[in-house]
């Protein structure tokens, strides 16, 4: 253990009490600097933010302000009145606040404090749920969806009553969702029954802590902001990108090729923590390295679609150090403590300079011993991304995303839950929630179309005045017409709105579908599932599996074999690449002094590509042309990201169709985005029908974007979780798919109904903004425009550059997500001359 | 005729029964030589139906269903209207229904014979909807009726399932409504604007098609495509 701060005996104005000294002796510890600052500022009635590396003992100090506030306080006598919770833990994840429960338990016994400490989550049975409440713990863990269910409970204001501090974990990442949104509404009614109450946030290194210190307090007045306290360093990290012997591929995703060189390390190592962005590679990677695994040693997998006892049984053995190495997609991405890993090598690039520090915190889970990591770039841009990350860690650059204004959807569903609770007036809520920083910006008229949205729906058409799910009565106060309603509304409280899922039923083989009662590996979705025929072999659950049918809401699968597998492609798990690794990578591209850097084969395809080509300088905009076959390519390379480059794709071929280019199609990675169509676009360029800044203006961004966006499938998977967390349909639960597909209403009819009939209705409102933000990637497309304004470089080739390749093997290997198509219905319709006729236009979805 | 030739070459044209029938692709059914139109399942009232139990979807599923209802009696301007069952979503449906939809469907149906076809839905009539009610109607060789019956009946022209078919393409699924058929007997596509759907490979279709001429008209945005059994899948 290395020097400790001794702070304890001077900081004369912290009250650390007897007990407690007294533990700290016996273990031969003091106090850690950080922790008696946040005591002292507890105690001194503020709340307070902290930012620690992991391995810094944040949980402790995060519980110090309670235990120690409750080891002075006088115990219960017999017969008196259960006191209500003193501290509320919150935490992202159900595991990470049974983890605490354990990790907590231990101090709290060896000082010998009073102290009872209860988790409550999804998994907690009732009766124990109705025994918290008549006899509360002093310290209930517990996670959002919780908090939201304990505030629409009517005995919601008792129960808080004494309620002094919250403790909120791994805060960095709960207030980026929609699960944050909903925590701070709820902070925000808990500081209303409460107003003296104090919050502990604890972070992860975040890029603008000052809005985290906001969001922990209540706006009022707005800007007001907790302590912070910042624990910086932990030992600097060992991390080295693979270079490897082998061939970099120019596309993909596998990192097969590194295969036997990971297979190495694994084995050079004690514990091996192997993280992947997608479950896919997961899969992929878990079948090759066993294919490797000569000497048998204890490969596991974990991802979120496995199923939960599978999941705990290795979490189980990773905790016994019963592992040598475990494939694992961002489940174990939170800083749960498991076990003895001295290795994290993560495959593929990591998207983000913070997710890398993240997950490598993982390896030896103590600050002052350096992790060690390997990074496997999939593919040669990978190669780039994976230095700029790696320069970007140690430089201690962060990239989390900038926090986004609270959602309708989710206002919608905590006005119904407050409701629930108890009546209110609409005047003091207004107040409550804009006193929540997401929501501090809330116009009261958005405010009051969100309480006649959650009363009758919110529509022009006023026909449900006699449904109506709240209301005023004539004290002036809103409440719930029914008890029903209530009771709708714990059923489908939280923000988590997941795909349409199937079980995976394993069968024995020869069974075919009549074969019943094997054990279900996990889930997947029900799209993919689809797209199989019976006897097609898949790979799931790191096994080969064949697809026997589907069965209500069960995929029915046995044994599998041979040489066709396919692997599930999940609508999660892919991460765009973050604003400043992708500005870090196009800077690295510019200056051929960085290259040095990088493996000698990735050097020489840049060389290839300054001769052959040209390199973009770092805020330039380059676009390629070039014939190939009897088409004509168009290759971009901004750089922002997946999502983005779809999305400007899209936009690109609507404005190429009506400047009469005839494109056909795109296909847009990380790094750049292919453009071809049937008419040489470099003569149009030239002759200025339309010219290439014209092309790339950023009035894309009005009407085009505007009527795409109103038949894309993005806006109806947007739409439909917004609809289930606006409580305007209902979650789906198992089981319930049996009753079958008749009898409910699909988001997607509702969707379409209402955009012809009210466009302008809240929760389409809420719908454009959310796909703006998060599939479409809008705002970061508009950053990009408005850069290279004017820096927009054309360079026309004979035939495909070195930089292009990537990009040009990806087409055709691309699917096309989402939403159904005319052409393959003609493919399969008898009428086939029907399908020769004219030239089709670009489907408007597609990207092929 | 109103429709154009165009048109007339994008629609589905089946026989049934021996009688000459075309399958538009916006769900209909339209026999040119009685000048009949059938339409099934409008469950018109639906959105206001979940409403009551605290749904509250968008109250505009009756006016989008006849919108698109208006459209095809425009182009084909049918003597008989047959509505197969399951008009309203549920008993108080047409009671419930806003009284400037009450005008337009009234409007649709005037001059023309119209007939209500009882559902599980709506066994009883409409309330105050001028129109006939019937249990079943028979016309030449067919014969209407809102549920299917369990012994094979040629001519049989029948909603209720709400047929819906599924391919595979590439890699890719498409599911779309359509009508089922198999020379014999016909079951439509359900038309209201918040009606979902059934493959016509699940088990509540066992027995009613013969397996060898069974077709799924799968609507398209402008025309039927015709698939043979065997292109279907499951789900």
């Amino acid at each position: 253990m290395t020097e400790q701060p001794r702070l304890a005996e001077h900081n004369a104005n912290v009250a650390l009490p007897e007990p407690f000294i007294r533990w700290f002796g016996e273990k031969g510890w003091s106090p850690r600097a950080h922790q008696i600052e946040l005591l002292a500022r507890a105690q001194a009635g503020q709340s307070a933010l902290l930012i620690a590396p992991t391995g810094a003992g944040k949980t402790l100090a995060g519980f110090m302000p309670s235990l120690t506030e409750l080891a002075n306080r006088p115990r219960r006598k017999p017969g008196q009145a259960h006191r209500g919770i003193h501290t509320l833990y919150i935490s992202p994840l159900k595991a990470l606040a049974v983890d605490i429960e354990r990790n907590l338990g231990k101090p709290v016994e060896e000082i010998g404090l009073p102290v009872t400490i209860e988790t409550r989550t999804g998994d907690t049975p009732s009766h124990k749920r109705q025994r918290q409440k008549l006899a509360p713990p002093d310290i209930l863990l517990t996670t959002p969806e919780q908090l939201a269910l304990l505030i629409a409970a009517p005995d919601a204001r008792r129960f808080f009553e004494d309620l002094r501090y919250v403790v909120l974990d791994e805060l960095h990442s709960l207030v980026i969702s929609k699960r944050g949104h909903l925590l701070a509404l709820g902070l925000a009614r808990l500081r209303t029954y409460v107003p003296e109450l104090q919050t502990i946030g604890l972070s992860a290194t975040v890029a603008e802590p000052d809005e985290l210190r906001r969001w922990l307090v209540g706006q009022n007045p707005p800007g007001e902001m907790a302590g912070l306290i910042t624990v910086s360093g932990g030992a600097k990290p060992d991390i080295s990108i693979l270079d490897s012997r082998e061939r970099v591929p120019w596309s993909g995703h596998s990192a097969r090729y590194a295969t036997p060189e990971i297979y190495e390390a694994i084995q050079k190592h004690r514990m091996t923590l192997l993280f992947v962005n997608t479950r896919s590679q997961a899969e992929m990677l878990f079948q090759e390295l066993w294919r490797a695994n000569e000497d048998s040693l204890p490969i596991a997998l974990h991802h979120g679609s496995l199923d939960v006892g599978q999941r705990r049984r290795v979490e189980k053995a990773m905790a016994d150090n019963a592992l040598r190495a475990i494939v694992a997609t961002s489940t174990l991405d939170l800083g749960i403590d498991w076990g003895d890993v001295d290795l994290v090598v993560h495959v593929g690039a990591p998207k983000g300079a913070s997710r890398l520090a993240q997950r490598i915190g993982r390896a030896n889970h103590r600050m002052d011993e350096p992790s060690k990591a390997i990074l496997i770039p999939a593919n040669r841009f990978e190669v780039l991304e994976c230095r700029a990350a790696l320069d970007a860690n140690y430089l201690g650059a962060q990239d989390t995303p900038p926090l986004i204004n609270g959602a309708l959807d989710v206002l919608s569903q905590h006005v119904l839950g407050v409701a629930c609770g108890a009546p209110f007036d609409a005047d003091q809520l207004f107040e409550e929630v804009r006193s929540a920083a997401p929501y501090a910006e809330l116009q009261r008229q958005t405010f009051d179309r969100v309480i006649d949205f959650v009363a009758t729906g919110g529509y022009a058409l006023k026909n449900y005045e006699r449904y109506a799910r709240i209301r005023q009565t004539r004290d002036g106060l809103w409440r719930v017409s029914n008890p029903r309603i209530a009771q709708q509304y714990r059923l489908n409280v939280g923000t988590i709105v997941e795909m349409p899922e199937l079980n995976v039923r394993y069968v024995r083989q020869g069974r075919g579908m009549a074969g019943r009662g094997g054990p279900v590996l996990g889930k997947i979705e029900e799209y993919f599932a689809e797209t199989l025929r019976p006897g097609d072999n898949f790979l799931f659950a790191g096994k080969v599996l064949r697809f026997e049918g589907i069965r209500e809401n069960e995929c029915v699968v046995s044994n599998g074999a041979g040489a066709n597998i396919i692997v599930p492609s999940y609508a999660g798990g892919k991460f765009p690449l973050s604003t400043y690794l992708a500005d870090q990578v196009r800077g690295m591209l510019a200056d051929p002094h960085k290259w040095q850097a990088l493996p000698e084969q990735v050097a020489d395809w840049l060389r290839l590509q300054k001769e052959k080509s040209v390199l973009p300088k770092r805020g330039d905009l380059l676009v390629e042309t070039f014939p190939r076959g009897n088409r004509h390519y168009m290759v971009a390379y901004p750089f922002e990201g997946r999502l983005a480059h779809q999305t400007l794709g899209m936009l690109l071929t609507r404005r190429l169709e009506r400047a009469n280019a005839r494109p056909l199609g795109f296909v847009a990675t990380d790094y750049s985005l292919a453009v071809w169509a049937l008419d040489d676009m470099a003569a149009l360029f030239k002759a200025k029908k339309p010219s290439l800044a014209a092309l790339f203006d950023e009035d894309m961004l009005g009407d085009d974007l505007e009527a795409w966006l109103n038949d894309s499938w993005m806006l109806k998977r947007t739409f439909r979780t917004c609809a289930v967390i606006a409580g305007l349909i209902e979650k789906r639960f198992p089981g319930q798919e049996k009753s079958g597909r008749q009898v409910t209403v699909s988001a997607d009819l509702i969707y379409d109904v209402l955009r012809s009939h009210e466009p302008d209705h809240i929760l389409l409102q809420a719908t454009r903004t959310d796909a703006s933000a998060g599939l479409l990637d809008v705002s970061r497309l508009a950053e990009m425009l408005s850069r290279v304004r004017g820096r927009i470089m054309h360079k026309h080739l004979d035939q495909i550059s070195p930089l292009a390749l990537p990009v040009m093997l990806e087409i055709g290997r691309e699917s096309v997500n989402g939403g159904a198509n005319e052409s393959l219905l003609m493919e399969a319709a008898d009428l086939v001359e029907e399908a020769m006729g004219p030239r089709a236009k670009p489907d408007q979805e597609g990207l092929t | 005729m109103n429709f154009s030739l165009a048109r007339a070459t994008l629609i589905g044209e089946v026989g049934i029964a021996g009688e000459r029938a075309v399958c538009d692709p916006r769900g209909v059914l339209y026999f040119p030589d009685l000048r009949l139109l059938a339409v099934s399942d409008l469950h018109l009232e639906k959105g206001s139906s979940f409403a009551r139990r605290g749904a509250l979807i968008p109250p505009y599923d009756t006016g989008a269903t006849l919108l698109r209802l208006q459209a095809v009696i425009a182009d084909y301007q049918p003597s008989i209207v047959i509505s197969l069952g399951d008009s309203f979503h549920d008993g108080g449906g047409a009671e419930r229904m806003h009284p400037f939809f009450r005008e337009w469907l009234e409007a649709l149906m005037a001059g023309r014979d119209w007939f209500w076809v009882a559902g599980n839905h709506d066994p009883e009539a409409p309330a105050d909807l001028p129109g006939e009610t019937v249990r079943e109607l028979a016309i030449g060789s067919l014969l209407f009726r809102h549920e299917p019956s369990k012994v094979r009946t040629e001519g049989e022209v029948a909603g209720h399932l709400h047929p819906c078919a599924r391919i595979v393409q590439r890699g890719r699924s498409v599911r779309r409504r359509c009508f089922a058929g198999d020379g014999g007997r016909m079951i439509m596509p359900a038309f209201g604007a918040y009606t979902g759907s059934l493959n016509v490979l699940d088990r509540a279709y066992a027995g009613l098609f013969r397996r060898e001429t069974l077709m799924a008209y799968m609507l398209g945005a402008e025309r039927i495509f015709a698939i043979s059994h065997a292109m279907l899948r499951p789900g």
